[in-house]
C-alpha cells in the first residue's frame, strides 16, 4: 500500500456513528476514539449493536450517518485503503468450511497478490503459528471450535493487519482454546497492531483491553479503563459463593441484615455480592454466615466487577438473559 | 486435534496454553506486501475456489450428472411415442431443448452457493479484502462454467448413444454449447441477485425454480407451440428460452440464420447488463 507508515495517534476515530435497520435503531450514535497500538474492548449484551458498528468500521456496512476513520482512511470514501490494512474475524467473517486449512489461507494470499509459491509459503508459515500443521490438510468443517477460531485469525493475518477487528472472538471456545485466542492477541499487540475486540464477557474486557466502551441499546454509556469503571461505580464490594446454592436465600438474609446495604444476586445462582463503604464493614460477615450454617465455598473483597459496573450503568447485567436481574432489598 | 495433552512447551505465553509465542510473533510481524493483483487474477482465484469445492464435495455434481440422463431418457421415451409418433425423430428434436433445460436448471446453484457463502459468513471475509469488488461473483460464475460443459458433456453424449444426428457436425454442436453457456452466463446474473436479496440458500432455490419452470416448460423445448392457445404462444414467442433453444438447434443441425444467434447474443447482452449492474449493486449495499 502507500506511504502509510507515519504513525497516526488514533488508529479508529468514529463521531456519531448511526445505523438503522428498518425502524430498529442499531446503532444510535457511537463515538469511538482508539490510541494506536492498544486493545479496546466494546463490551455489552448480545443485540447492543456491538457487531453493526465494527461491520460499519470494517467497510461492511455503510453508516446512514456519521463518519469514522481507520488509520486516517474514511470507511466510506477510502474503504479500498481501510481494507488493505484491517483484518477482521468474527461470527461474520468466516473461512470457507469446504476448502482445507490450507486451501483457505492460500485463496486469501492470492487475492492480496500472493504468487502461488509465496501463498503457500505464507500458509504454511500461520498455520504452523497458528498451530494447526496437523490439520493443514483437512477441511475446515472437521475443526473443532477453537481450531477454527484459529484459523479465522490466521486468515485475518495473511498480510499482518495494522488494525484488527475481533468481533466476540472467544465467544463458545473452551477455556484452553480461549486462553490461545488471548495469547494471539497480546502478541498482536505487543508487535504495534490495534485491536479492537467486542465481547460480552467481562473479565474478557478487564483482562486484555487498555480502554473499554461499554454499550447499551446502540449508544456507549460509559467509556474508560477498567479501573476507572469500576472506580466510577464507587466503593469496594465484597462477593460470596456457596457450596450449595440451595442455601442462597438464607445466605441474602444474613448478608443484609450484616452489612445493612442491598444484597446482589449474581447470574451465577451459587453467586452474591453487596457494595460497601469499606473492607471493615465485611468483617462479621463471616462469622455470621457460619453461625447461621450457610456453607460458604470462596469469599472475596474487592473492586467491584464489570458486571456490577453493568449493573449499576444500565439496570441489567451484561449476560443477563432477563429474570436474573432482580435485586432484593 | 491438535495434541491436546503435550506439556506446556517453551516459549509459551502462559501455562496451559499451546500457542507458542516465537513462531507467531515472526508469522505475524509487519512485512512487505505484495502489488495488488489484476481484476482478472482476482476473479480467477475466485474460480479457483469453485473447483476446489467441486473436488472437495464431490456430491454438488450428482445434479449435474444425474439430471441431464434422467431428463433425456425421460423426455425422449415418455414423449415420443406420442409427440412425435416414433423416438428416433423426437430426440432429433428434443435433445438441443433438453441440453438447454439441463444447463438453465443448474444456474440456480449460482445463487444458491452465493447465499450460502452469505450465510456462513465466507462473503463477509472477502468483502473486508481489497480486492476487484464483482470478483467473487464472476469468479463463481467461472467456475460454473465447468459444471455447464460437463452437464453438457454428459446430456450429448447419451444423446449420441441414442441416436442423435447433429447435421451441423462438431462445429455446429460446439456453437451450440457455445451459445447456451453465453446465455446461461448471463440468466445467472438473476439468480446472484436473489441470492443477495433472500434470506436463506432454499429460499433463492425456491424462487429459482419459480422462475425457471415457466422459462424452461411453457417454450419451444418439448413441443412446437402452434397447437397451444394463443396467450401461451404470446408467452412462448416472447420467452428468450424459446429463441435459444431454436438457435441452438439451428446451430446444431447446421440451418442457423445469423439472426436467431445474433438474436440470442442481444438477449444476452439485455439480461446482464440489467443483472450485473443490480447484483452489484446489492452486492456493495447488502447489509
Amino acid at each position: 500500500m502507500t506511504t502509510e507508515l507515519a504513525v497516526e495517534a488514533l488508529a479508529v476515530e468514529a463521531h456519531g456513528l448511526v445505523k438503522h435497520f428498518g425502524t430498529t435503531k442499531a446503532v444510535d450514535g457511537i463515538d469511538l476514539a482508539i490510541p494506536t497500538g492498544t486493545v479496546y474492548g466494546v463490551l455489552g449484551p448480545n443485540g447492543a449493536g456491538k457487531t453493526t458498528a465494527v461491520r460499519m468500521l470494517g467497510t461492511l456496512l455503510r453508516p446512514d450517518a456519521g463518519t469514522a476513520t481507520v488509520l486516517g482512511h474514511d470507511v466510506r470514501h477510502d474503504a479500498d485503503a481501510v481494507r488493505g490494512l484491517i483484518g477482521l474475524t468474527g461470527q461474520f467473517a468466516s473461512v470457507d468450511e469446504d476448502l482445507t486449512g490450507t486451501e483457505n489461507i492460500v485463496l486469501i494470499a492470492r487475492l492480496y497478490g500472493f504468487s502461488r509459491g509465496a501463498a503457500r509459503a505464507r500458509a504454511a508459515e500461520l498455520l504452523s503459528a497458528f498451530e494447526l500443521d496437523e490439520a493443514a490438510d483437512r477441511p475446515v468443517k472437521t475443526f473443532s471450535g477453537g481450531m477454527h477460531r484459529r484459523i479465522d485469525l490466521a486468515a485475518s493475518m495473511v498480510i499482518s493487519p495494522r488494525v484488527l477487528f475481533l468481533d466476540e472472538p472467544t465467544t463458545g471456545l473452551d477455556p484452553r482454546s480461549r486462553n490461545q485466542v488471548w495469547d494471539i492477541i497480546r502478541v498482536l499487540v505487543d508487535d504495534g497492531a490495534t485491536v479492537l475486540l467486542t465481547t460480552q464477557y467481562l473479565e474478557e474486557a478487564d483482562l486484555l483491553a487498555d480502554r473499554i466502551a461499554v454499550i447499551d441499546h446502540g449508544k456507549v454509556i460509559a467509556e474508560g479503563t477498567a479501573t476507572e469503571l469500576k472506580a466510577s461505580v464507587g466503593s469496594s464490594s465484597v462477593h460470596l459463593r456457596l457450596a450449595d446454592a440451595g442455601q442462597r436465600t438464607l445466605a441474602h438474609q444474613v448478608m443484609s441484615r450484616t452489612l445493612g446495604v442491598p444484597v446482589l444476586l449474581a447470574t451465577d445462582t451459587s453467586a452474591l455480592s453487596a457494595r460497601i463503604t469499606s473492607a471493615r464493614d465485611a468483617q462479621d460477615l463471616l462469622p455470621q454466615l457460619f453461625h447461621a450454617g450457610v456453607e460458604v465455598a470462596e469469599i472475596s473483597l474487592g473492586q467491584p466487577s464489570l458486571d456490577e459496573v453493568f449493573l449499576s450503568l444500565t439496570g441489567h447485567h451484561a449476560e443477563a438473559t432477563d429474570d436474573a436481574t432482580e435485586e432484593v432489598a | 486435534m491438535s495434541a491436546p495433552d503435550t506439556a506446556t512447551r517453551q516459549g509459551t505465553a502462559r501455562p496451559g496454553s499451546e500457542i507458542e509465542v516465537n513462531p507467531l510473533r515472526a508469522a505475524i510481524a509487519p512485512r512487505e506486501r505484495p502489488a495488488r493483483p489484476s481484476a482478472v487474477a482476482n476473479a480467477f482465484t475466485f474460480g479457483w475456489r469453485a473447483l476446489l469445492k467441486i473436488k472437495h464435495v464431490p456430491e454438488q455434481l450428482f445434479d449435474v450428472t444425474l439430471t441431464p440422463i434422467i431428463f433425456t431418457l425421460m423426455f425422449t421415451y415418455l414423449f415420443g411415442g406420442a409427440i412425435a409418433g416414433d423416438v428416433g425423430t423426437y430426440l432429433q428434436f428434443l435433445l438441443p431443448g433438453i441440453l438447454v433445460q439441463t444447463v438453465l436448471i443448474i444456474t440456480v446453484y449460482t445463487g444458491f452457493t452465493l447465499n450460502t457463502d452469505i450465510t456462513k459468513g465466507v462473503f463477509d471475509r472477502f468483502r473486508s479484502l481489497p480486492v476487484w469488488r464483482p470478483s467473487p461473483v464472476v469468479g463463481a460464475l467461472l467456475g460454473d462454467t465447468v459444471r455447464y460443459s460437463l452437464a453438457s458433456t454428459i446430456t450429448l453424449g447419451l444423446g449420441f448413444l441414442l441416436g442423435f444426428r447433429a447435421g451441423g457436425g462438431i462445429v455446429g454442436v460446439l456453437l451450440g454449447v457455445g451459445l447456451l453457456l453465453v446465455f446461461a452466463f448471463s440468466i445467472s446474473w438473476i439468480f446472484t441477485s436473489l441470492g443477495l436479496v433472500m434470506r436463506s440458500p432454499n429460499a433463492v432455490m425456491g424462487t429459482s425454480m419459480m422462475i425457471l419452470m415457466p422459462l424452461t416448460f411453457a417454450s419451444n423445448i418439448f413441443a412446437d407451440p402452434s397447437t397451444t392457445p394463443s396467450f401461451l404462444q404470446t408467452w412462448v414467442g416472447i420467452n428468450p428460452v424459446s429463441d435459444l433453444v431454436t438457435a441452438v438447434r439451428g446451430l446444431m443441425a447446421g440451418t442457423a440464420s445469423f439472426s436467431q444467434v445474433a438474436w440470442v447474443l442481444v438477449a444476452s447482452a439485455v439480461i446482464t447488463a440489467i443483472g450485473a449492474p443490480v447484483t452489484m449493486h446489492l452486492y456493495r449495499t447488502r447489509t
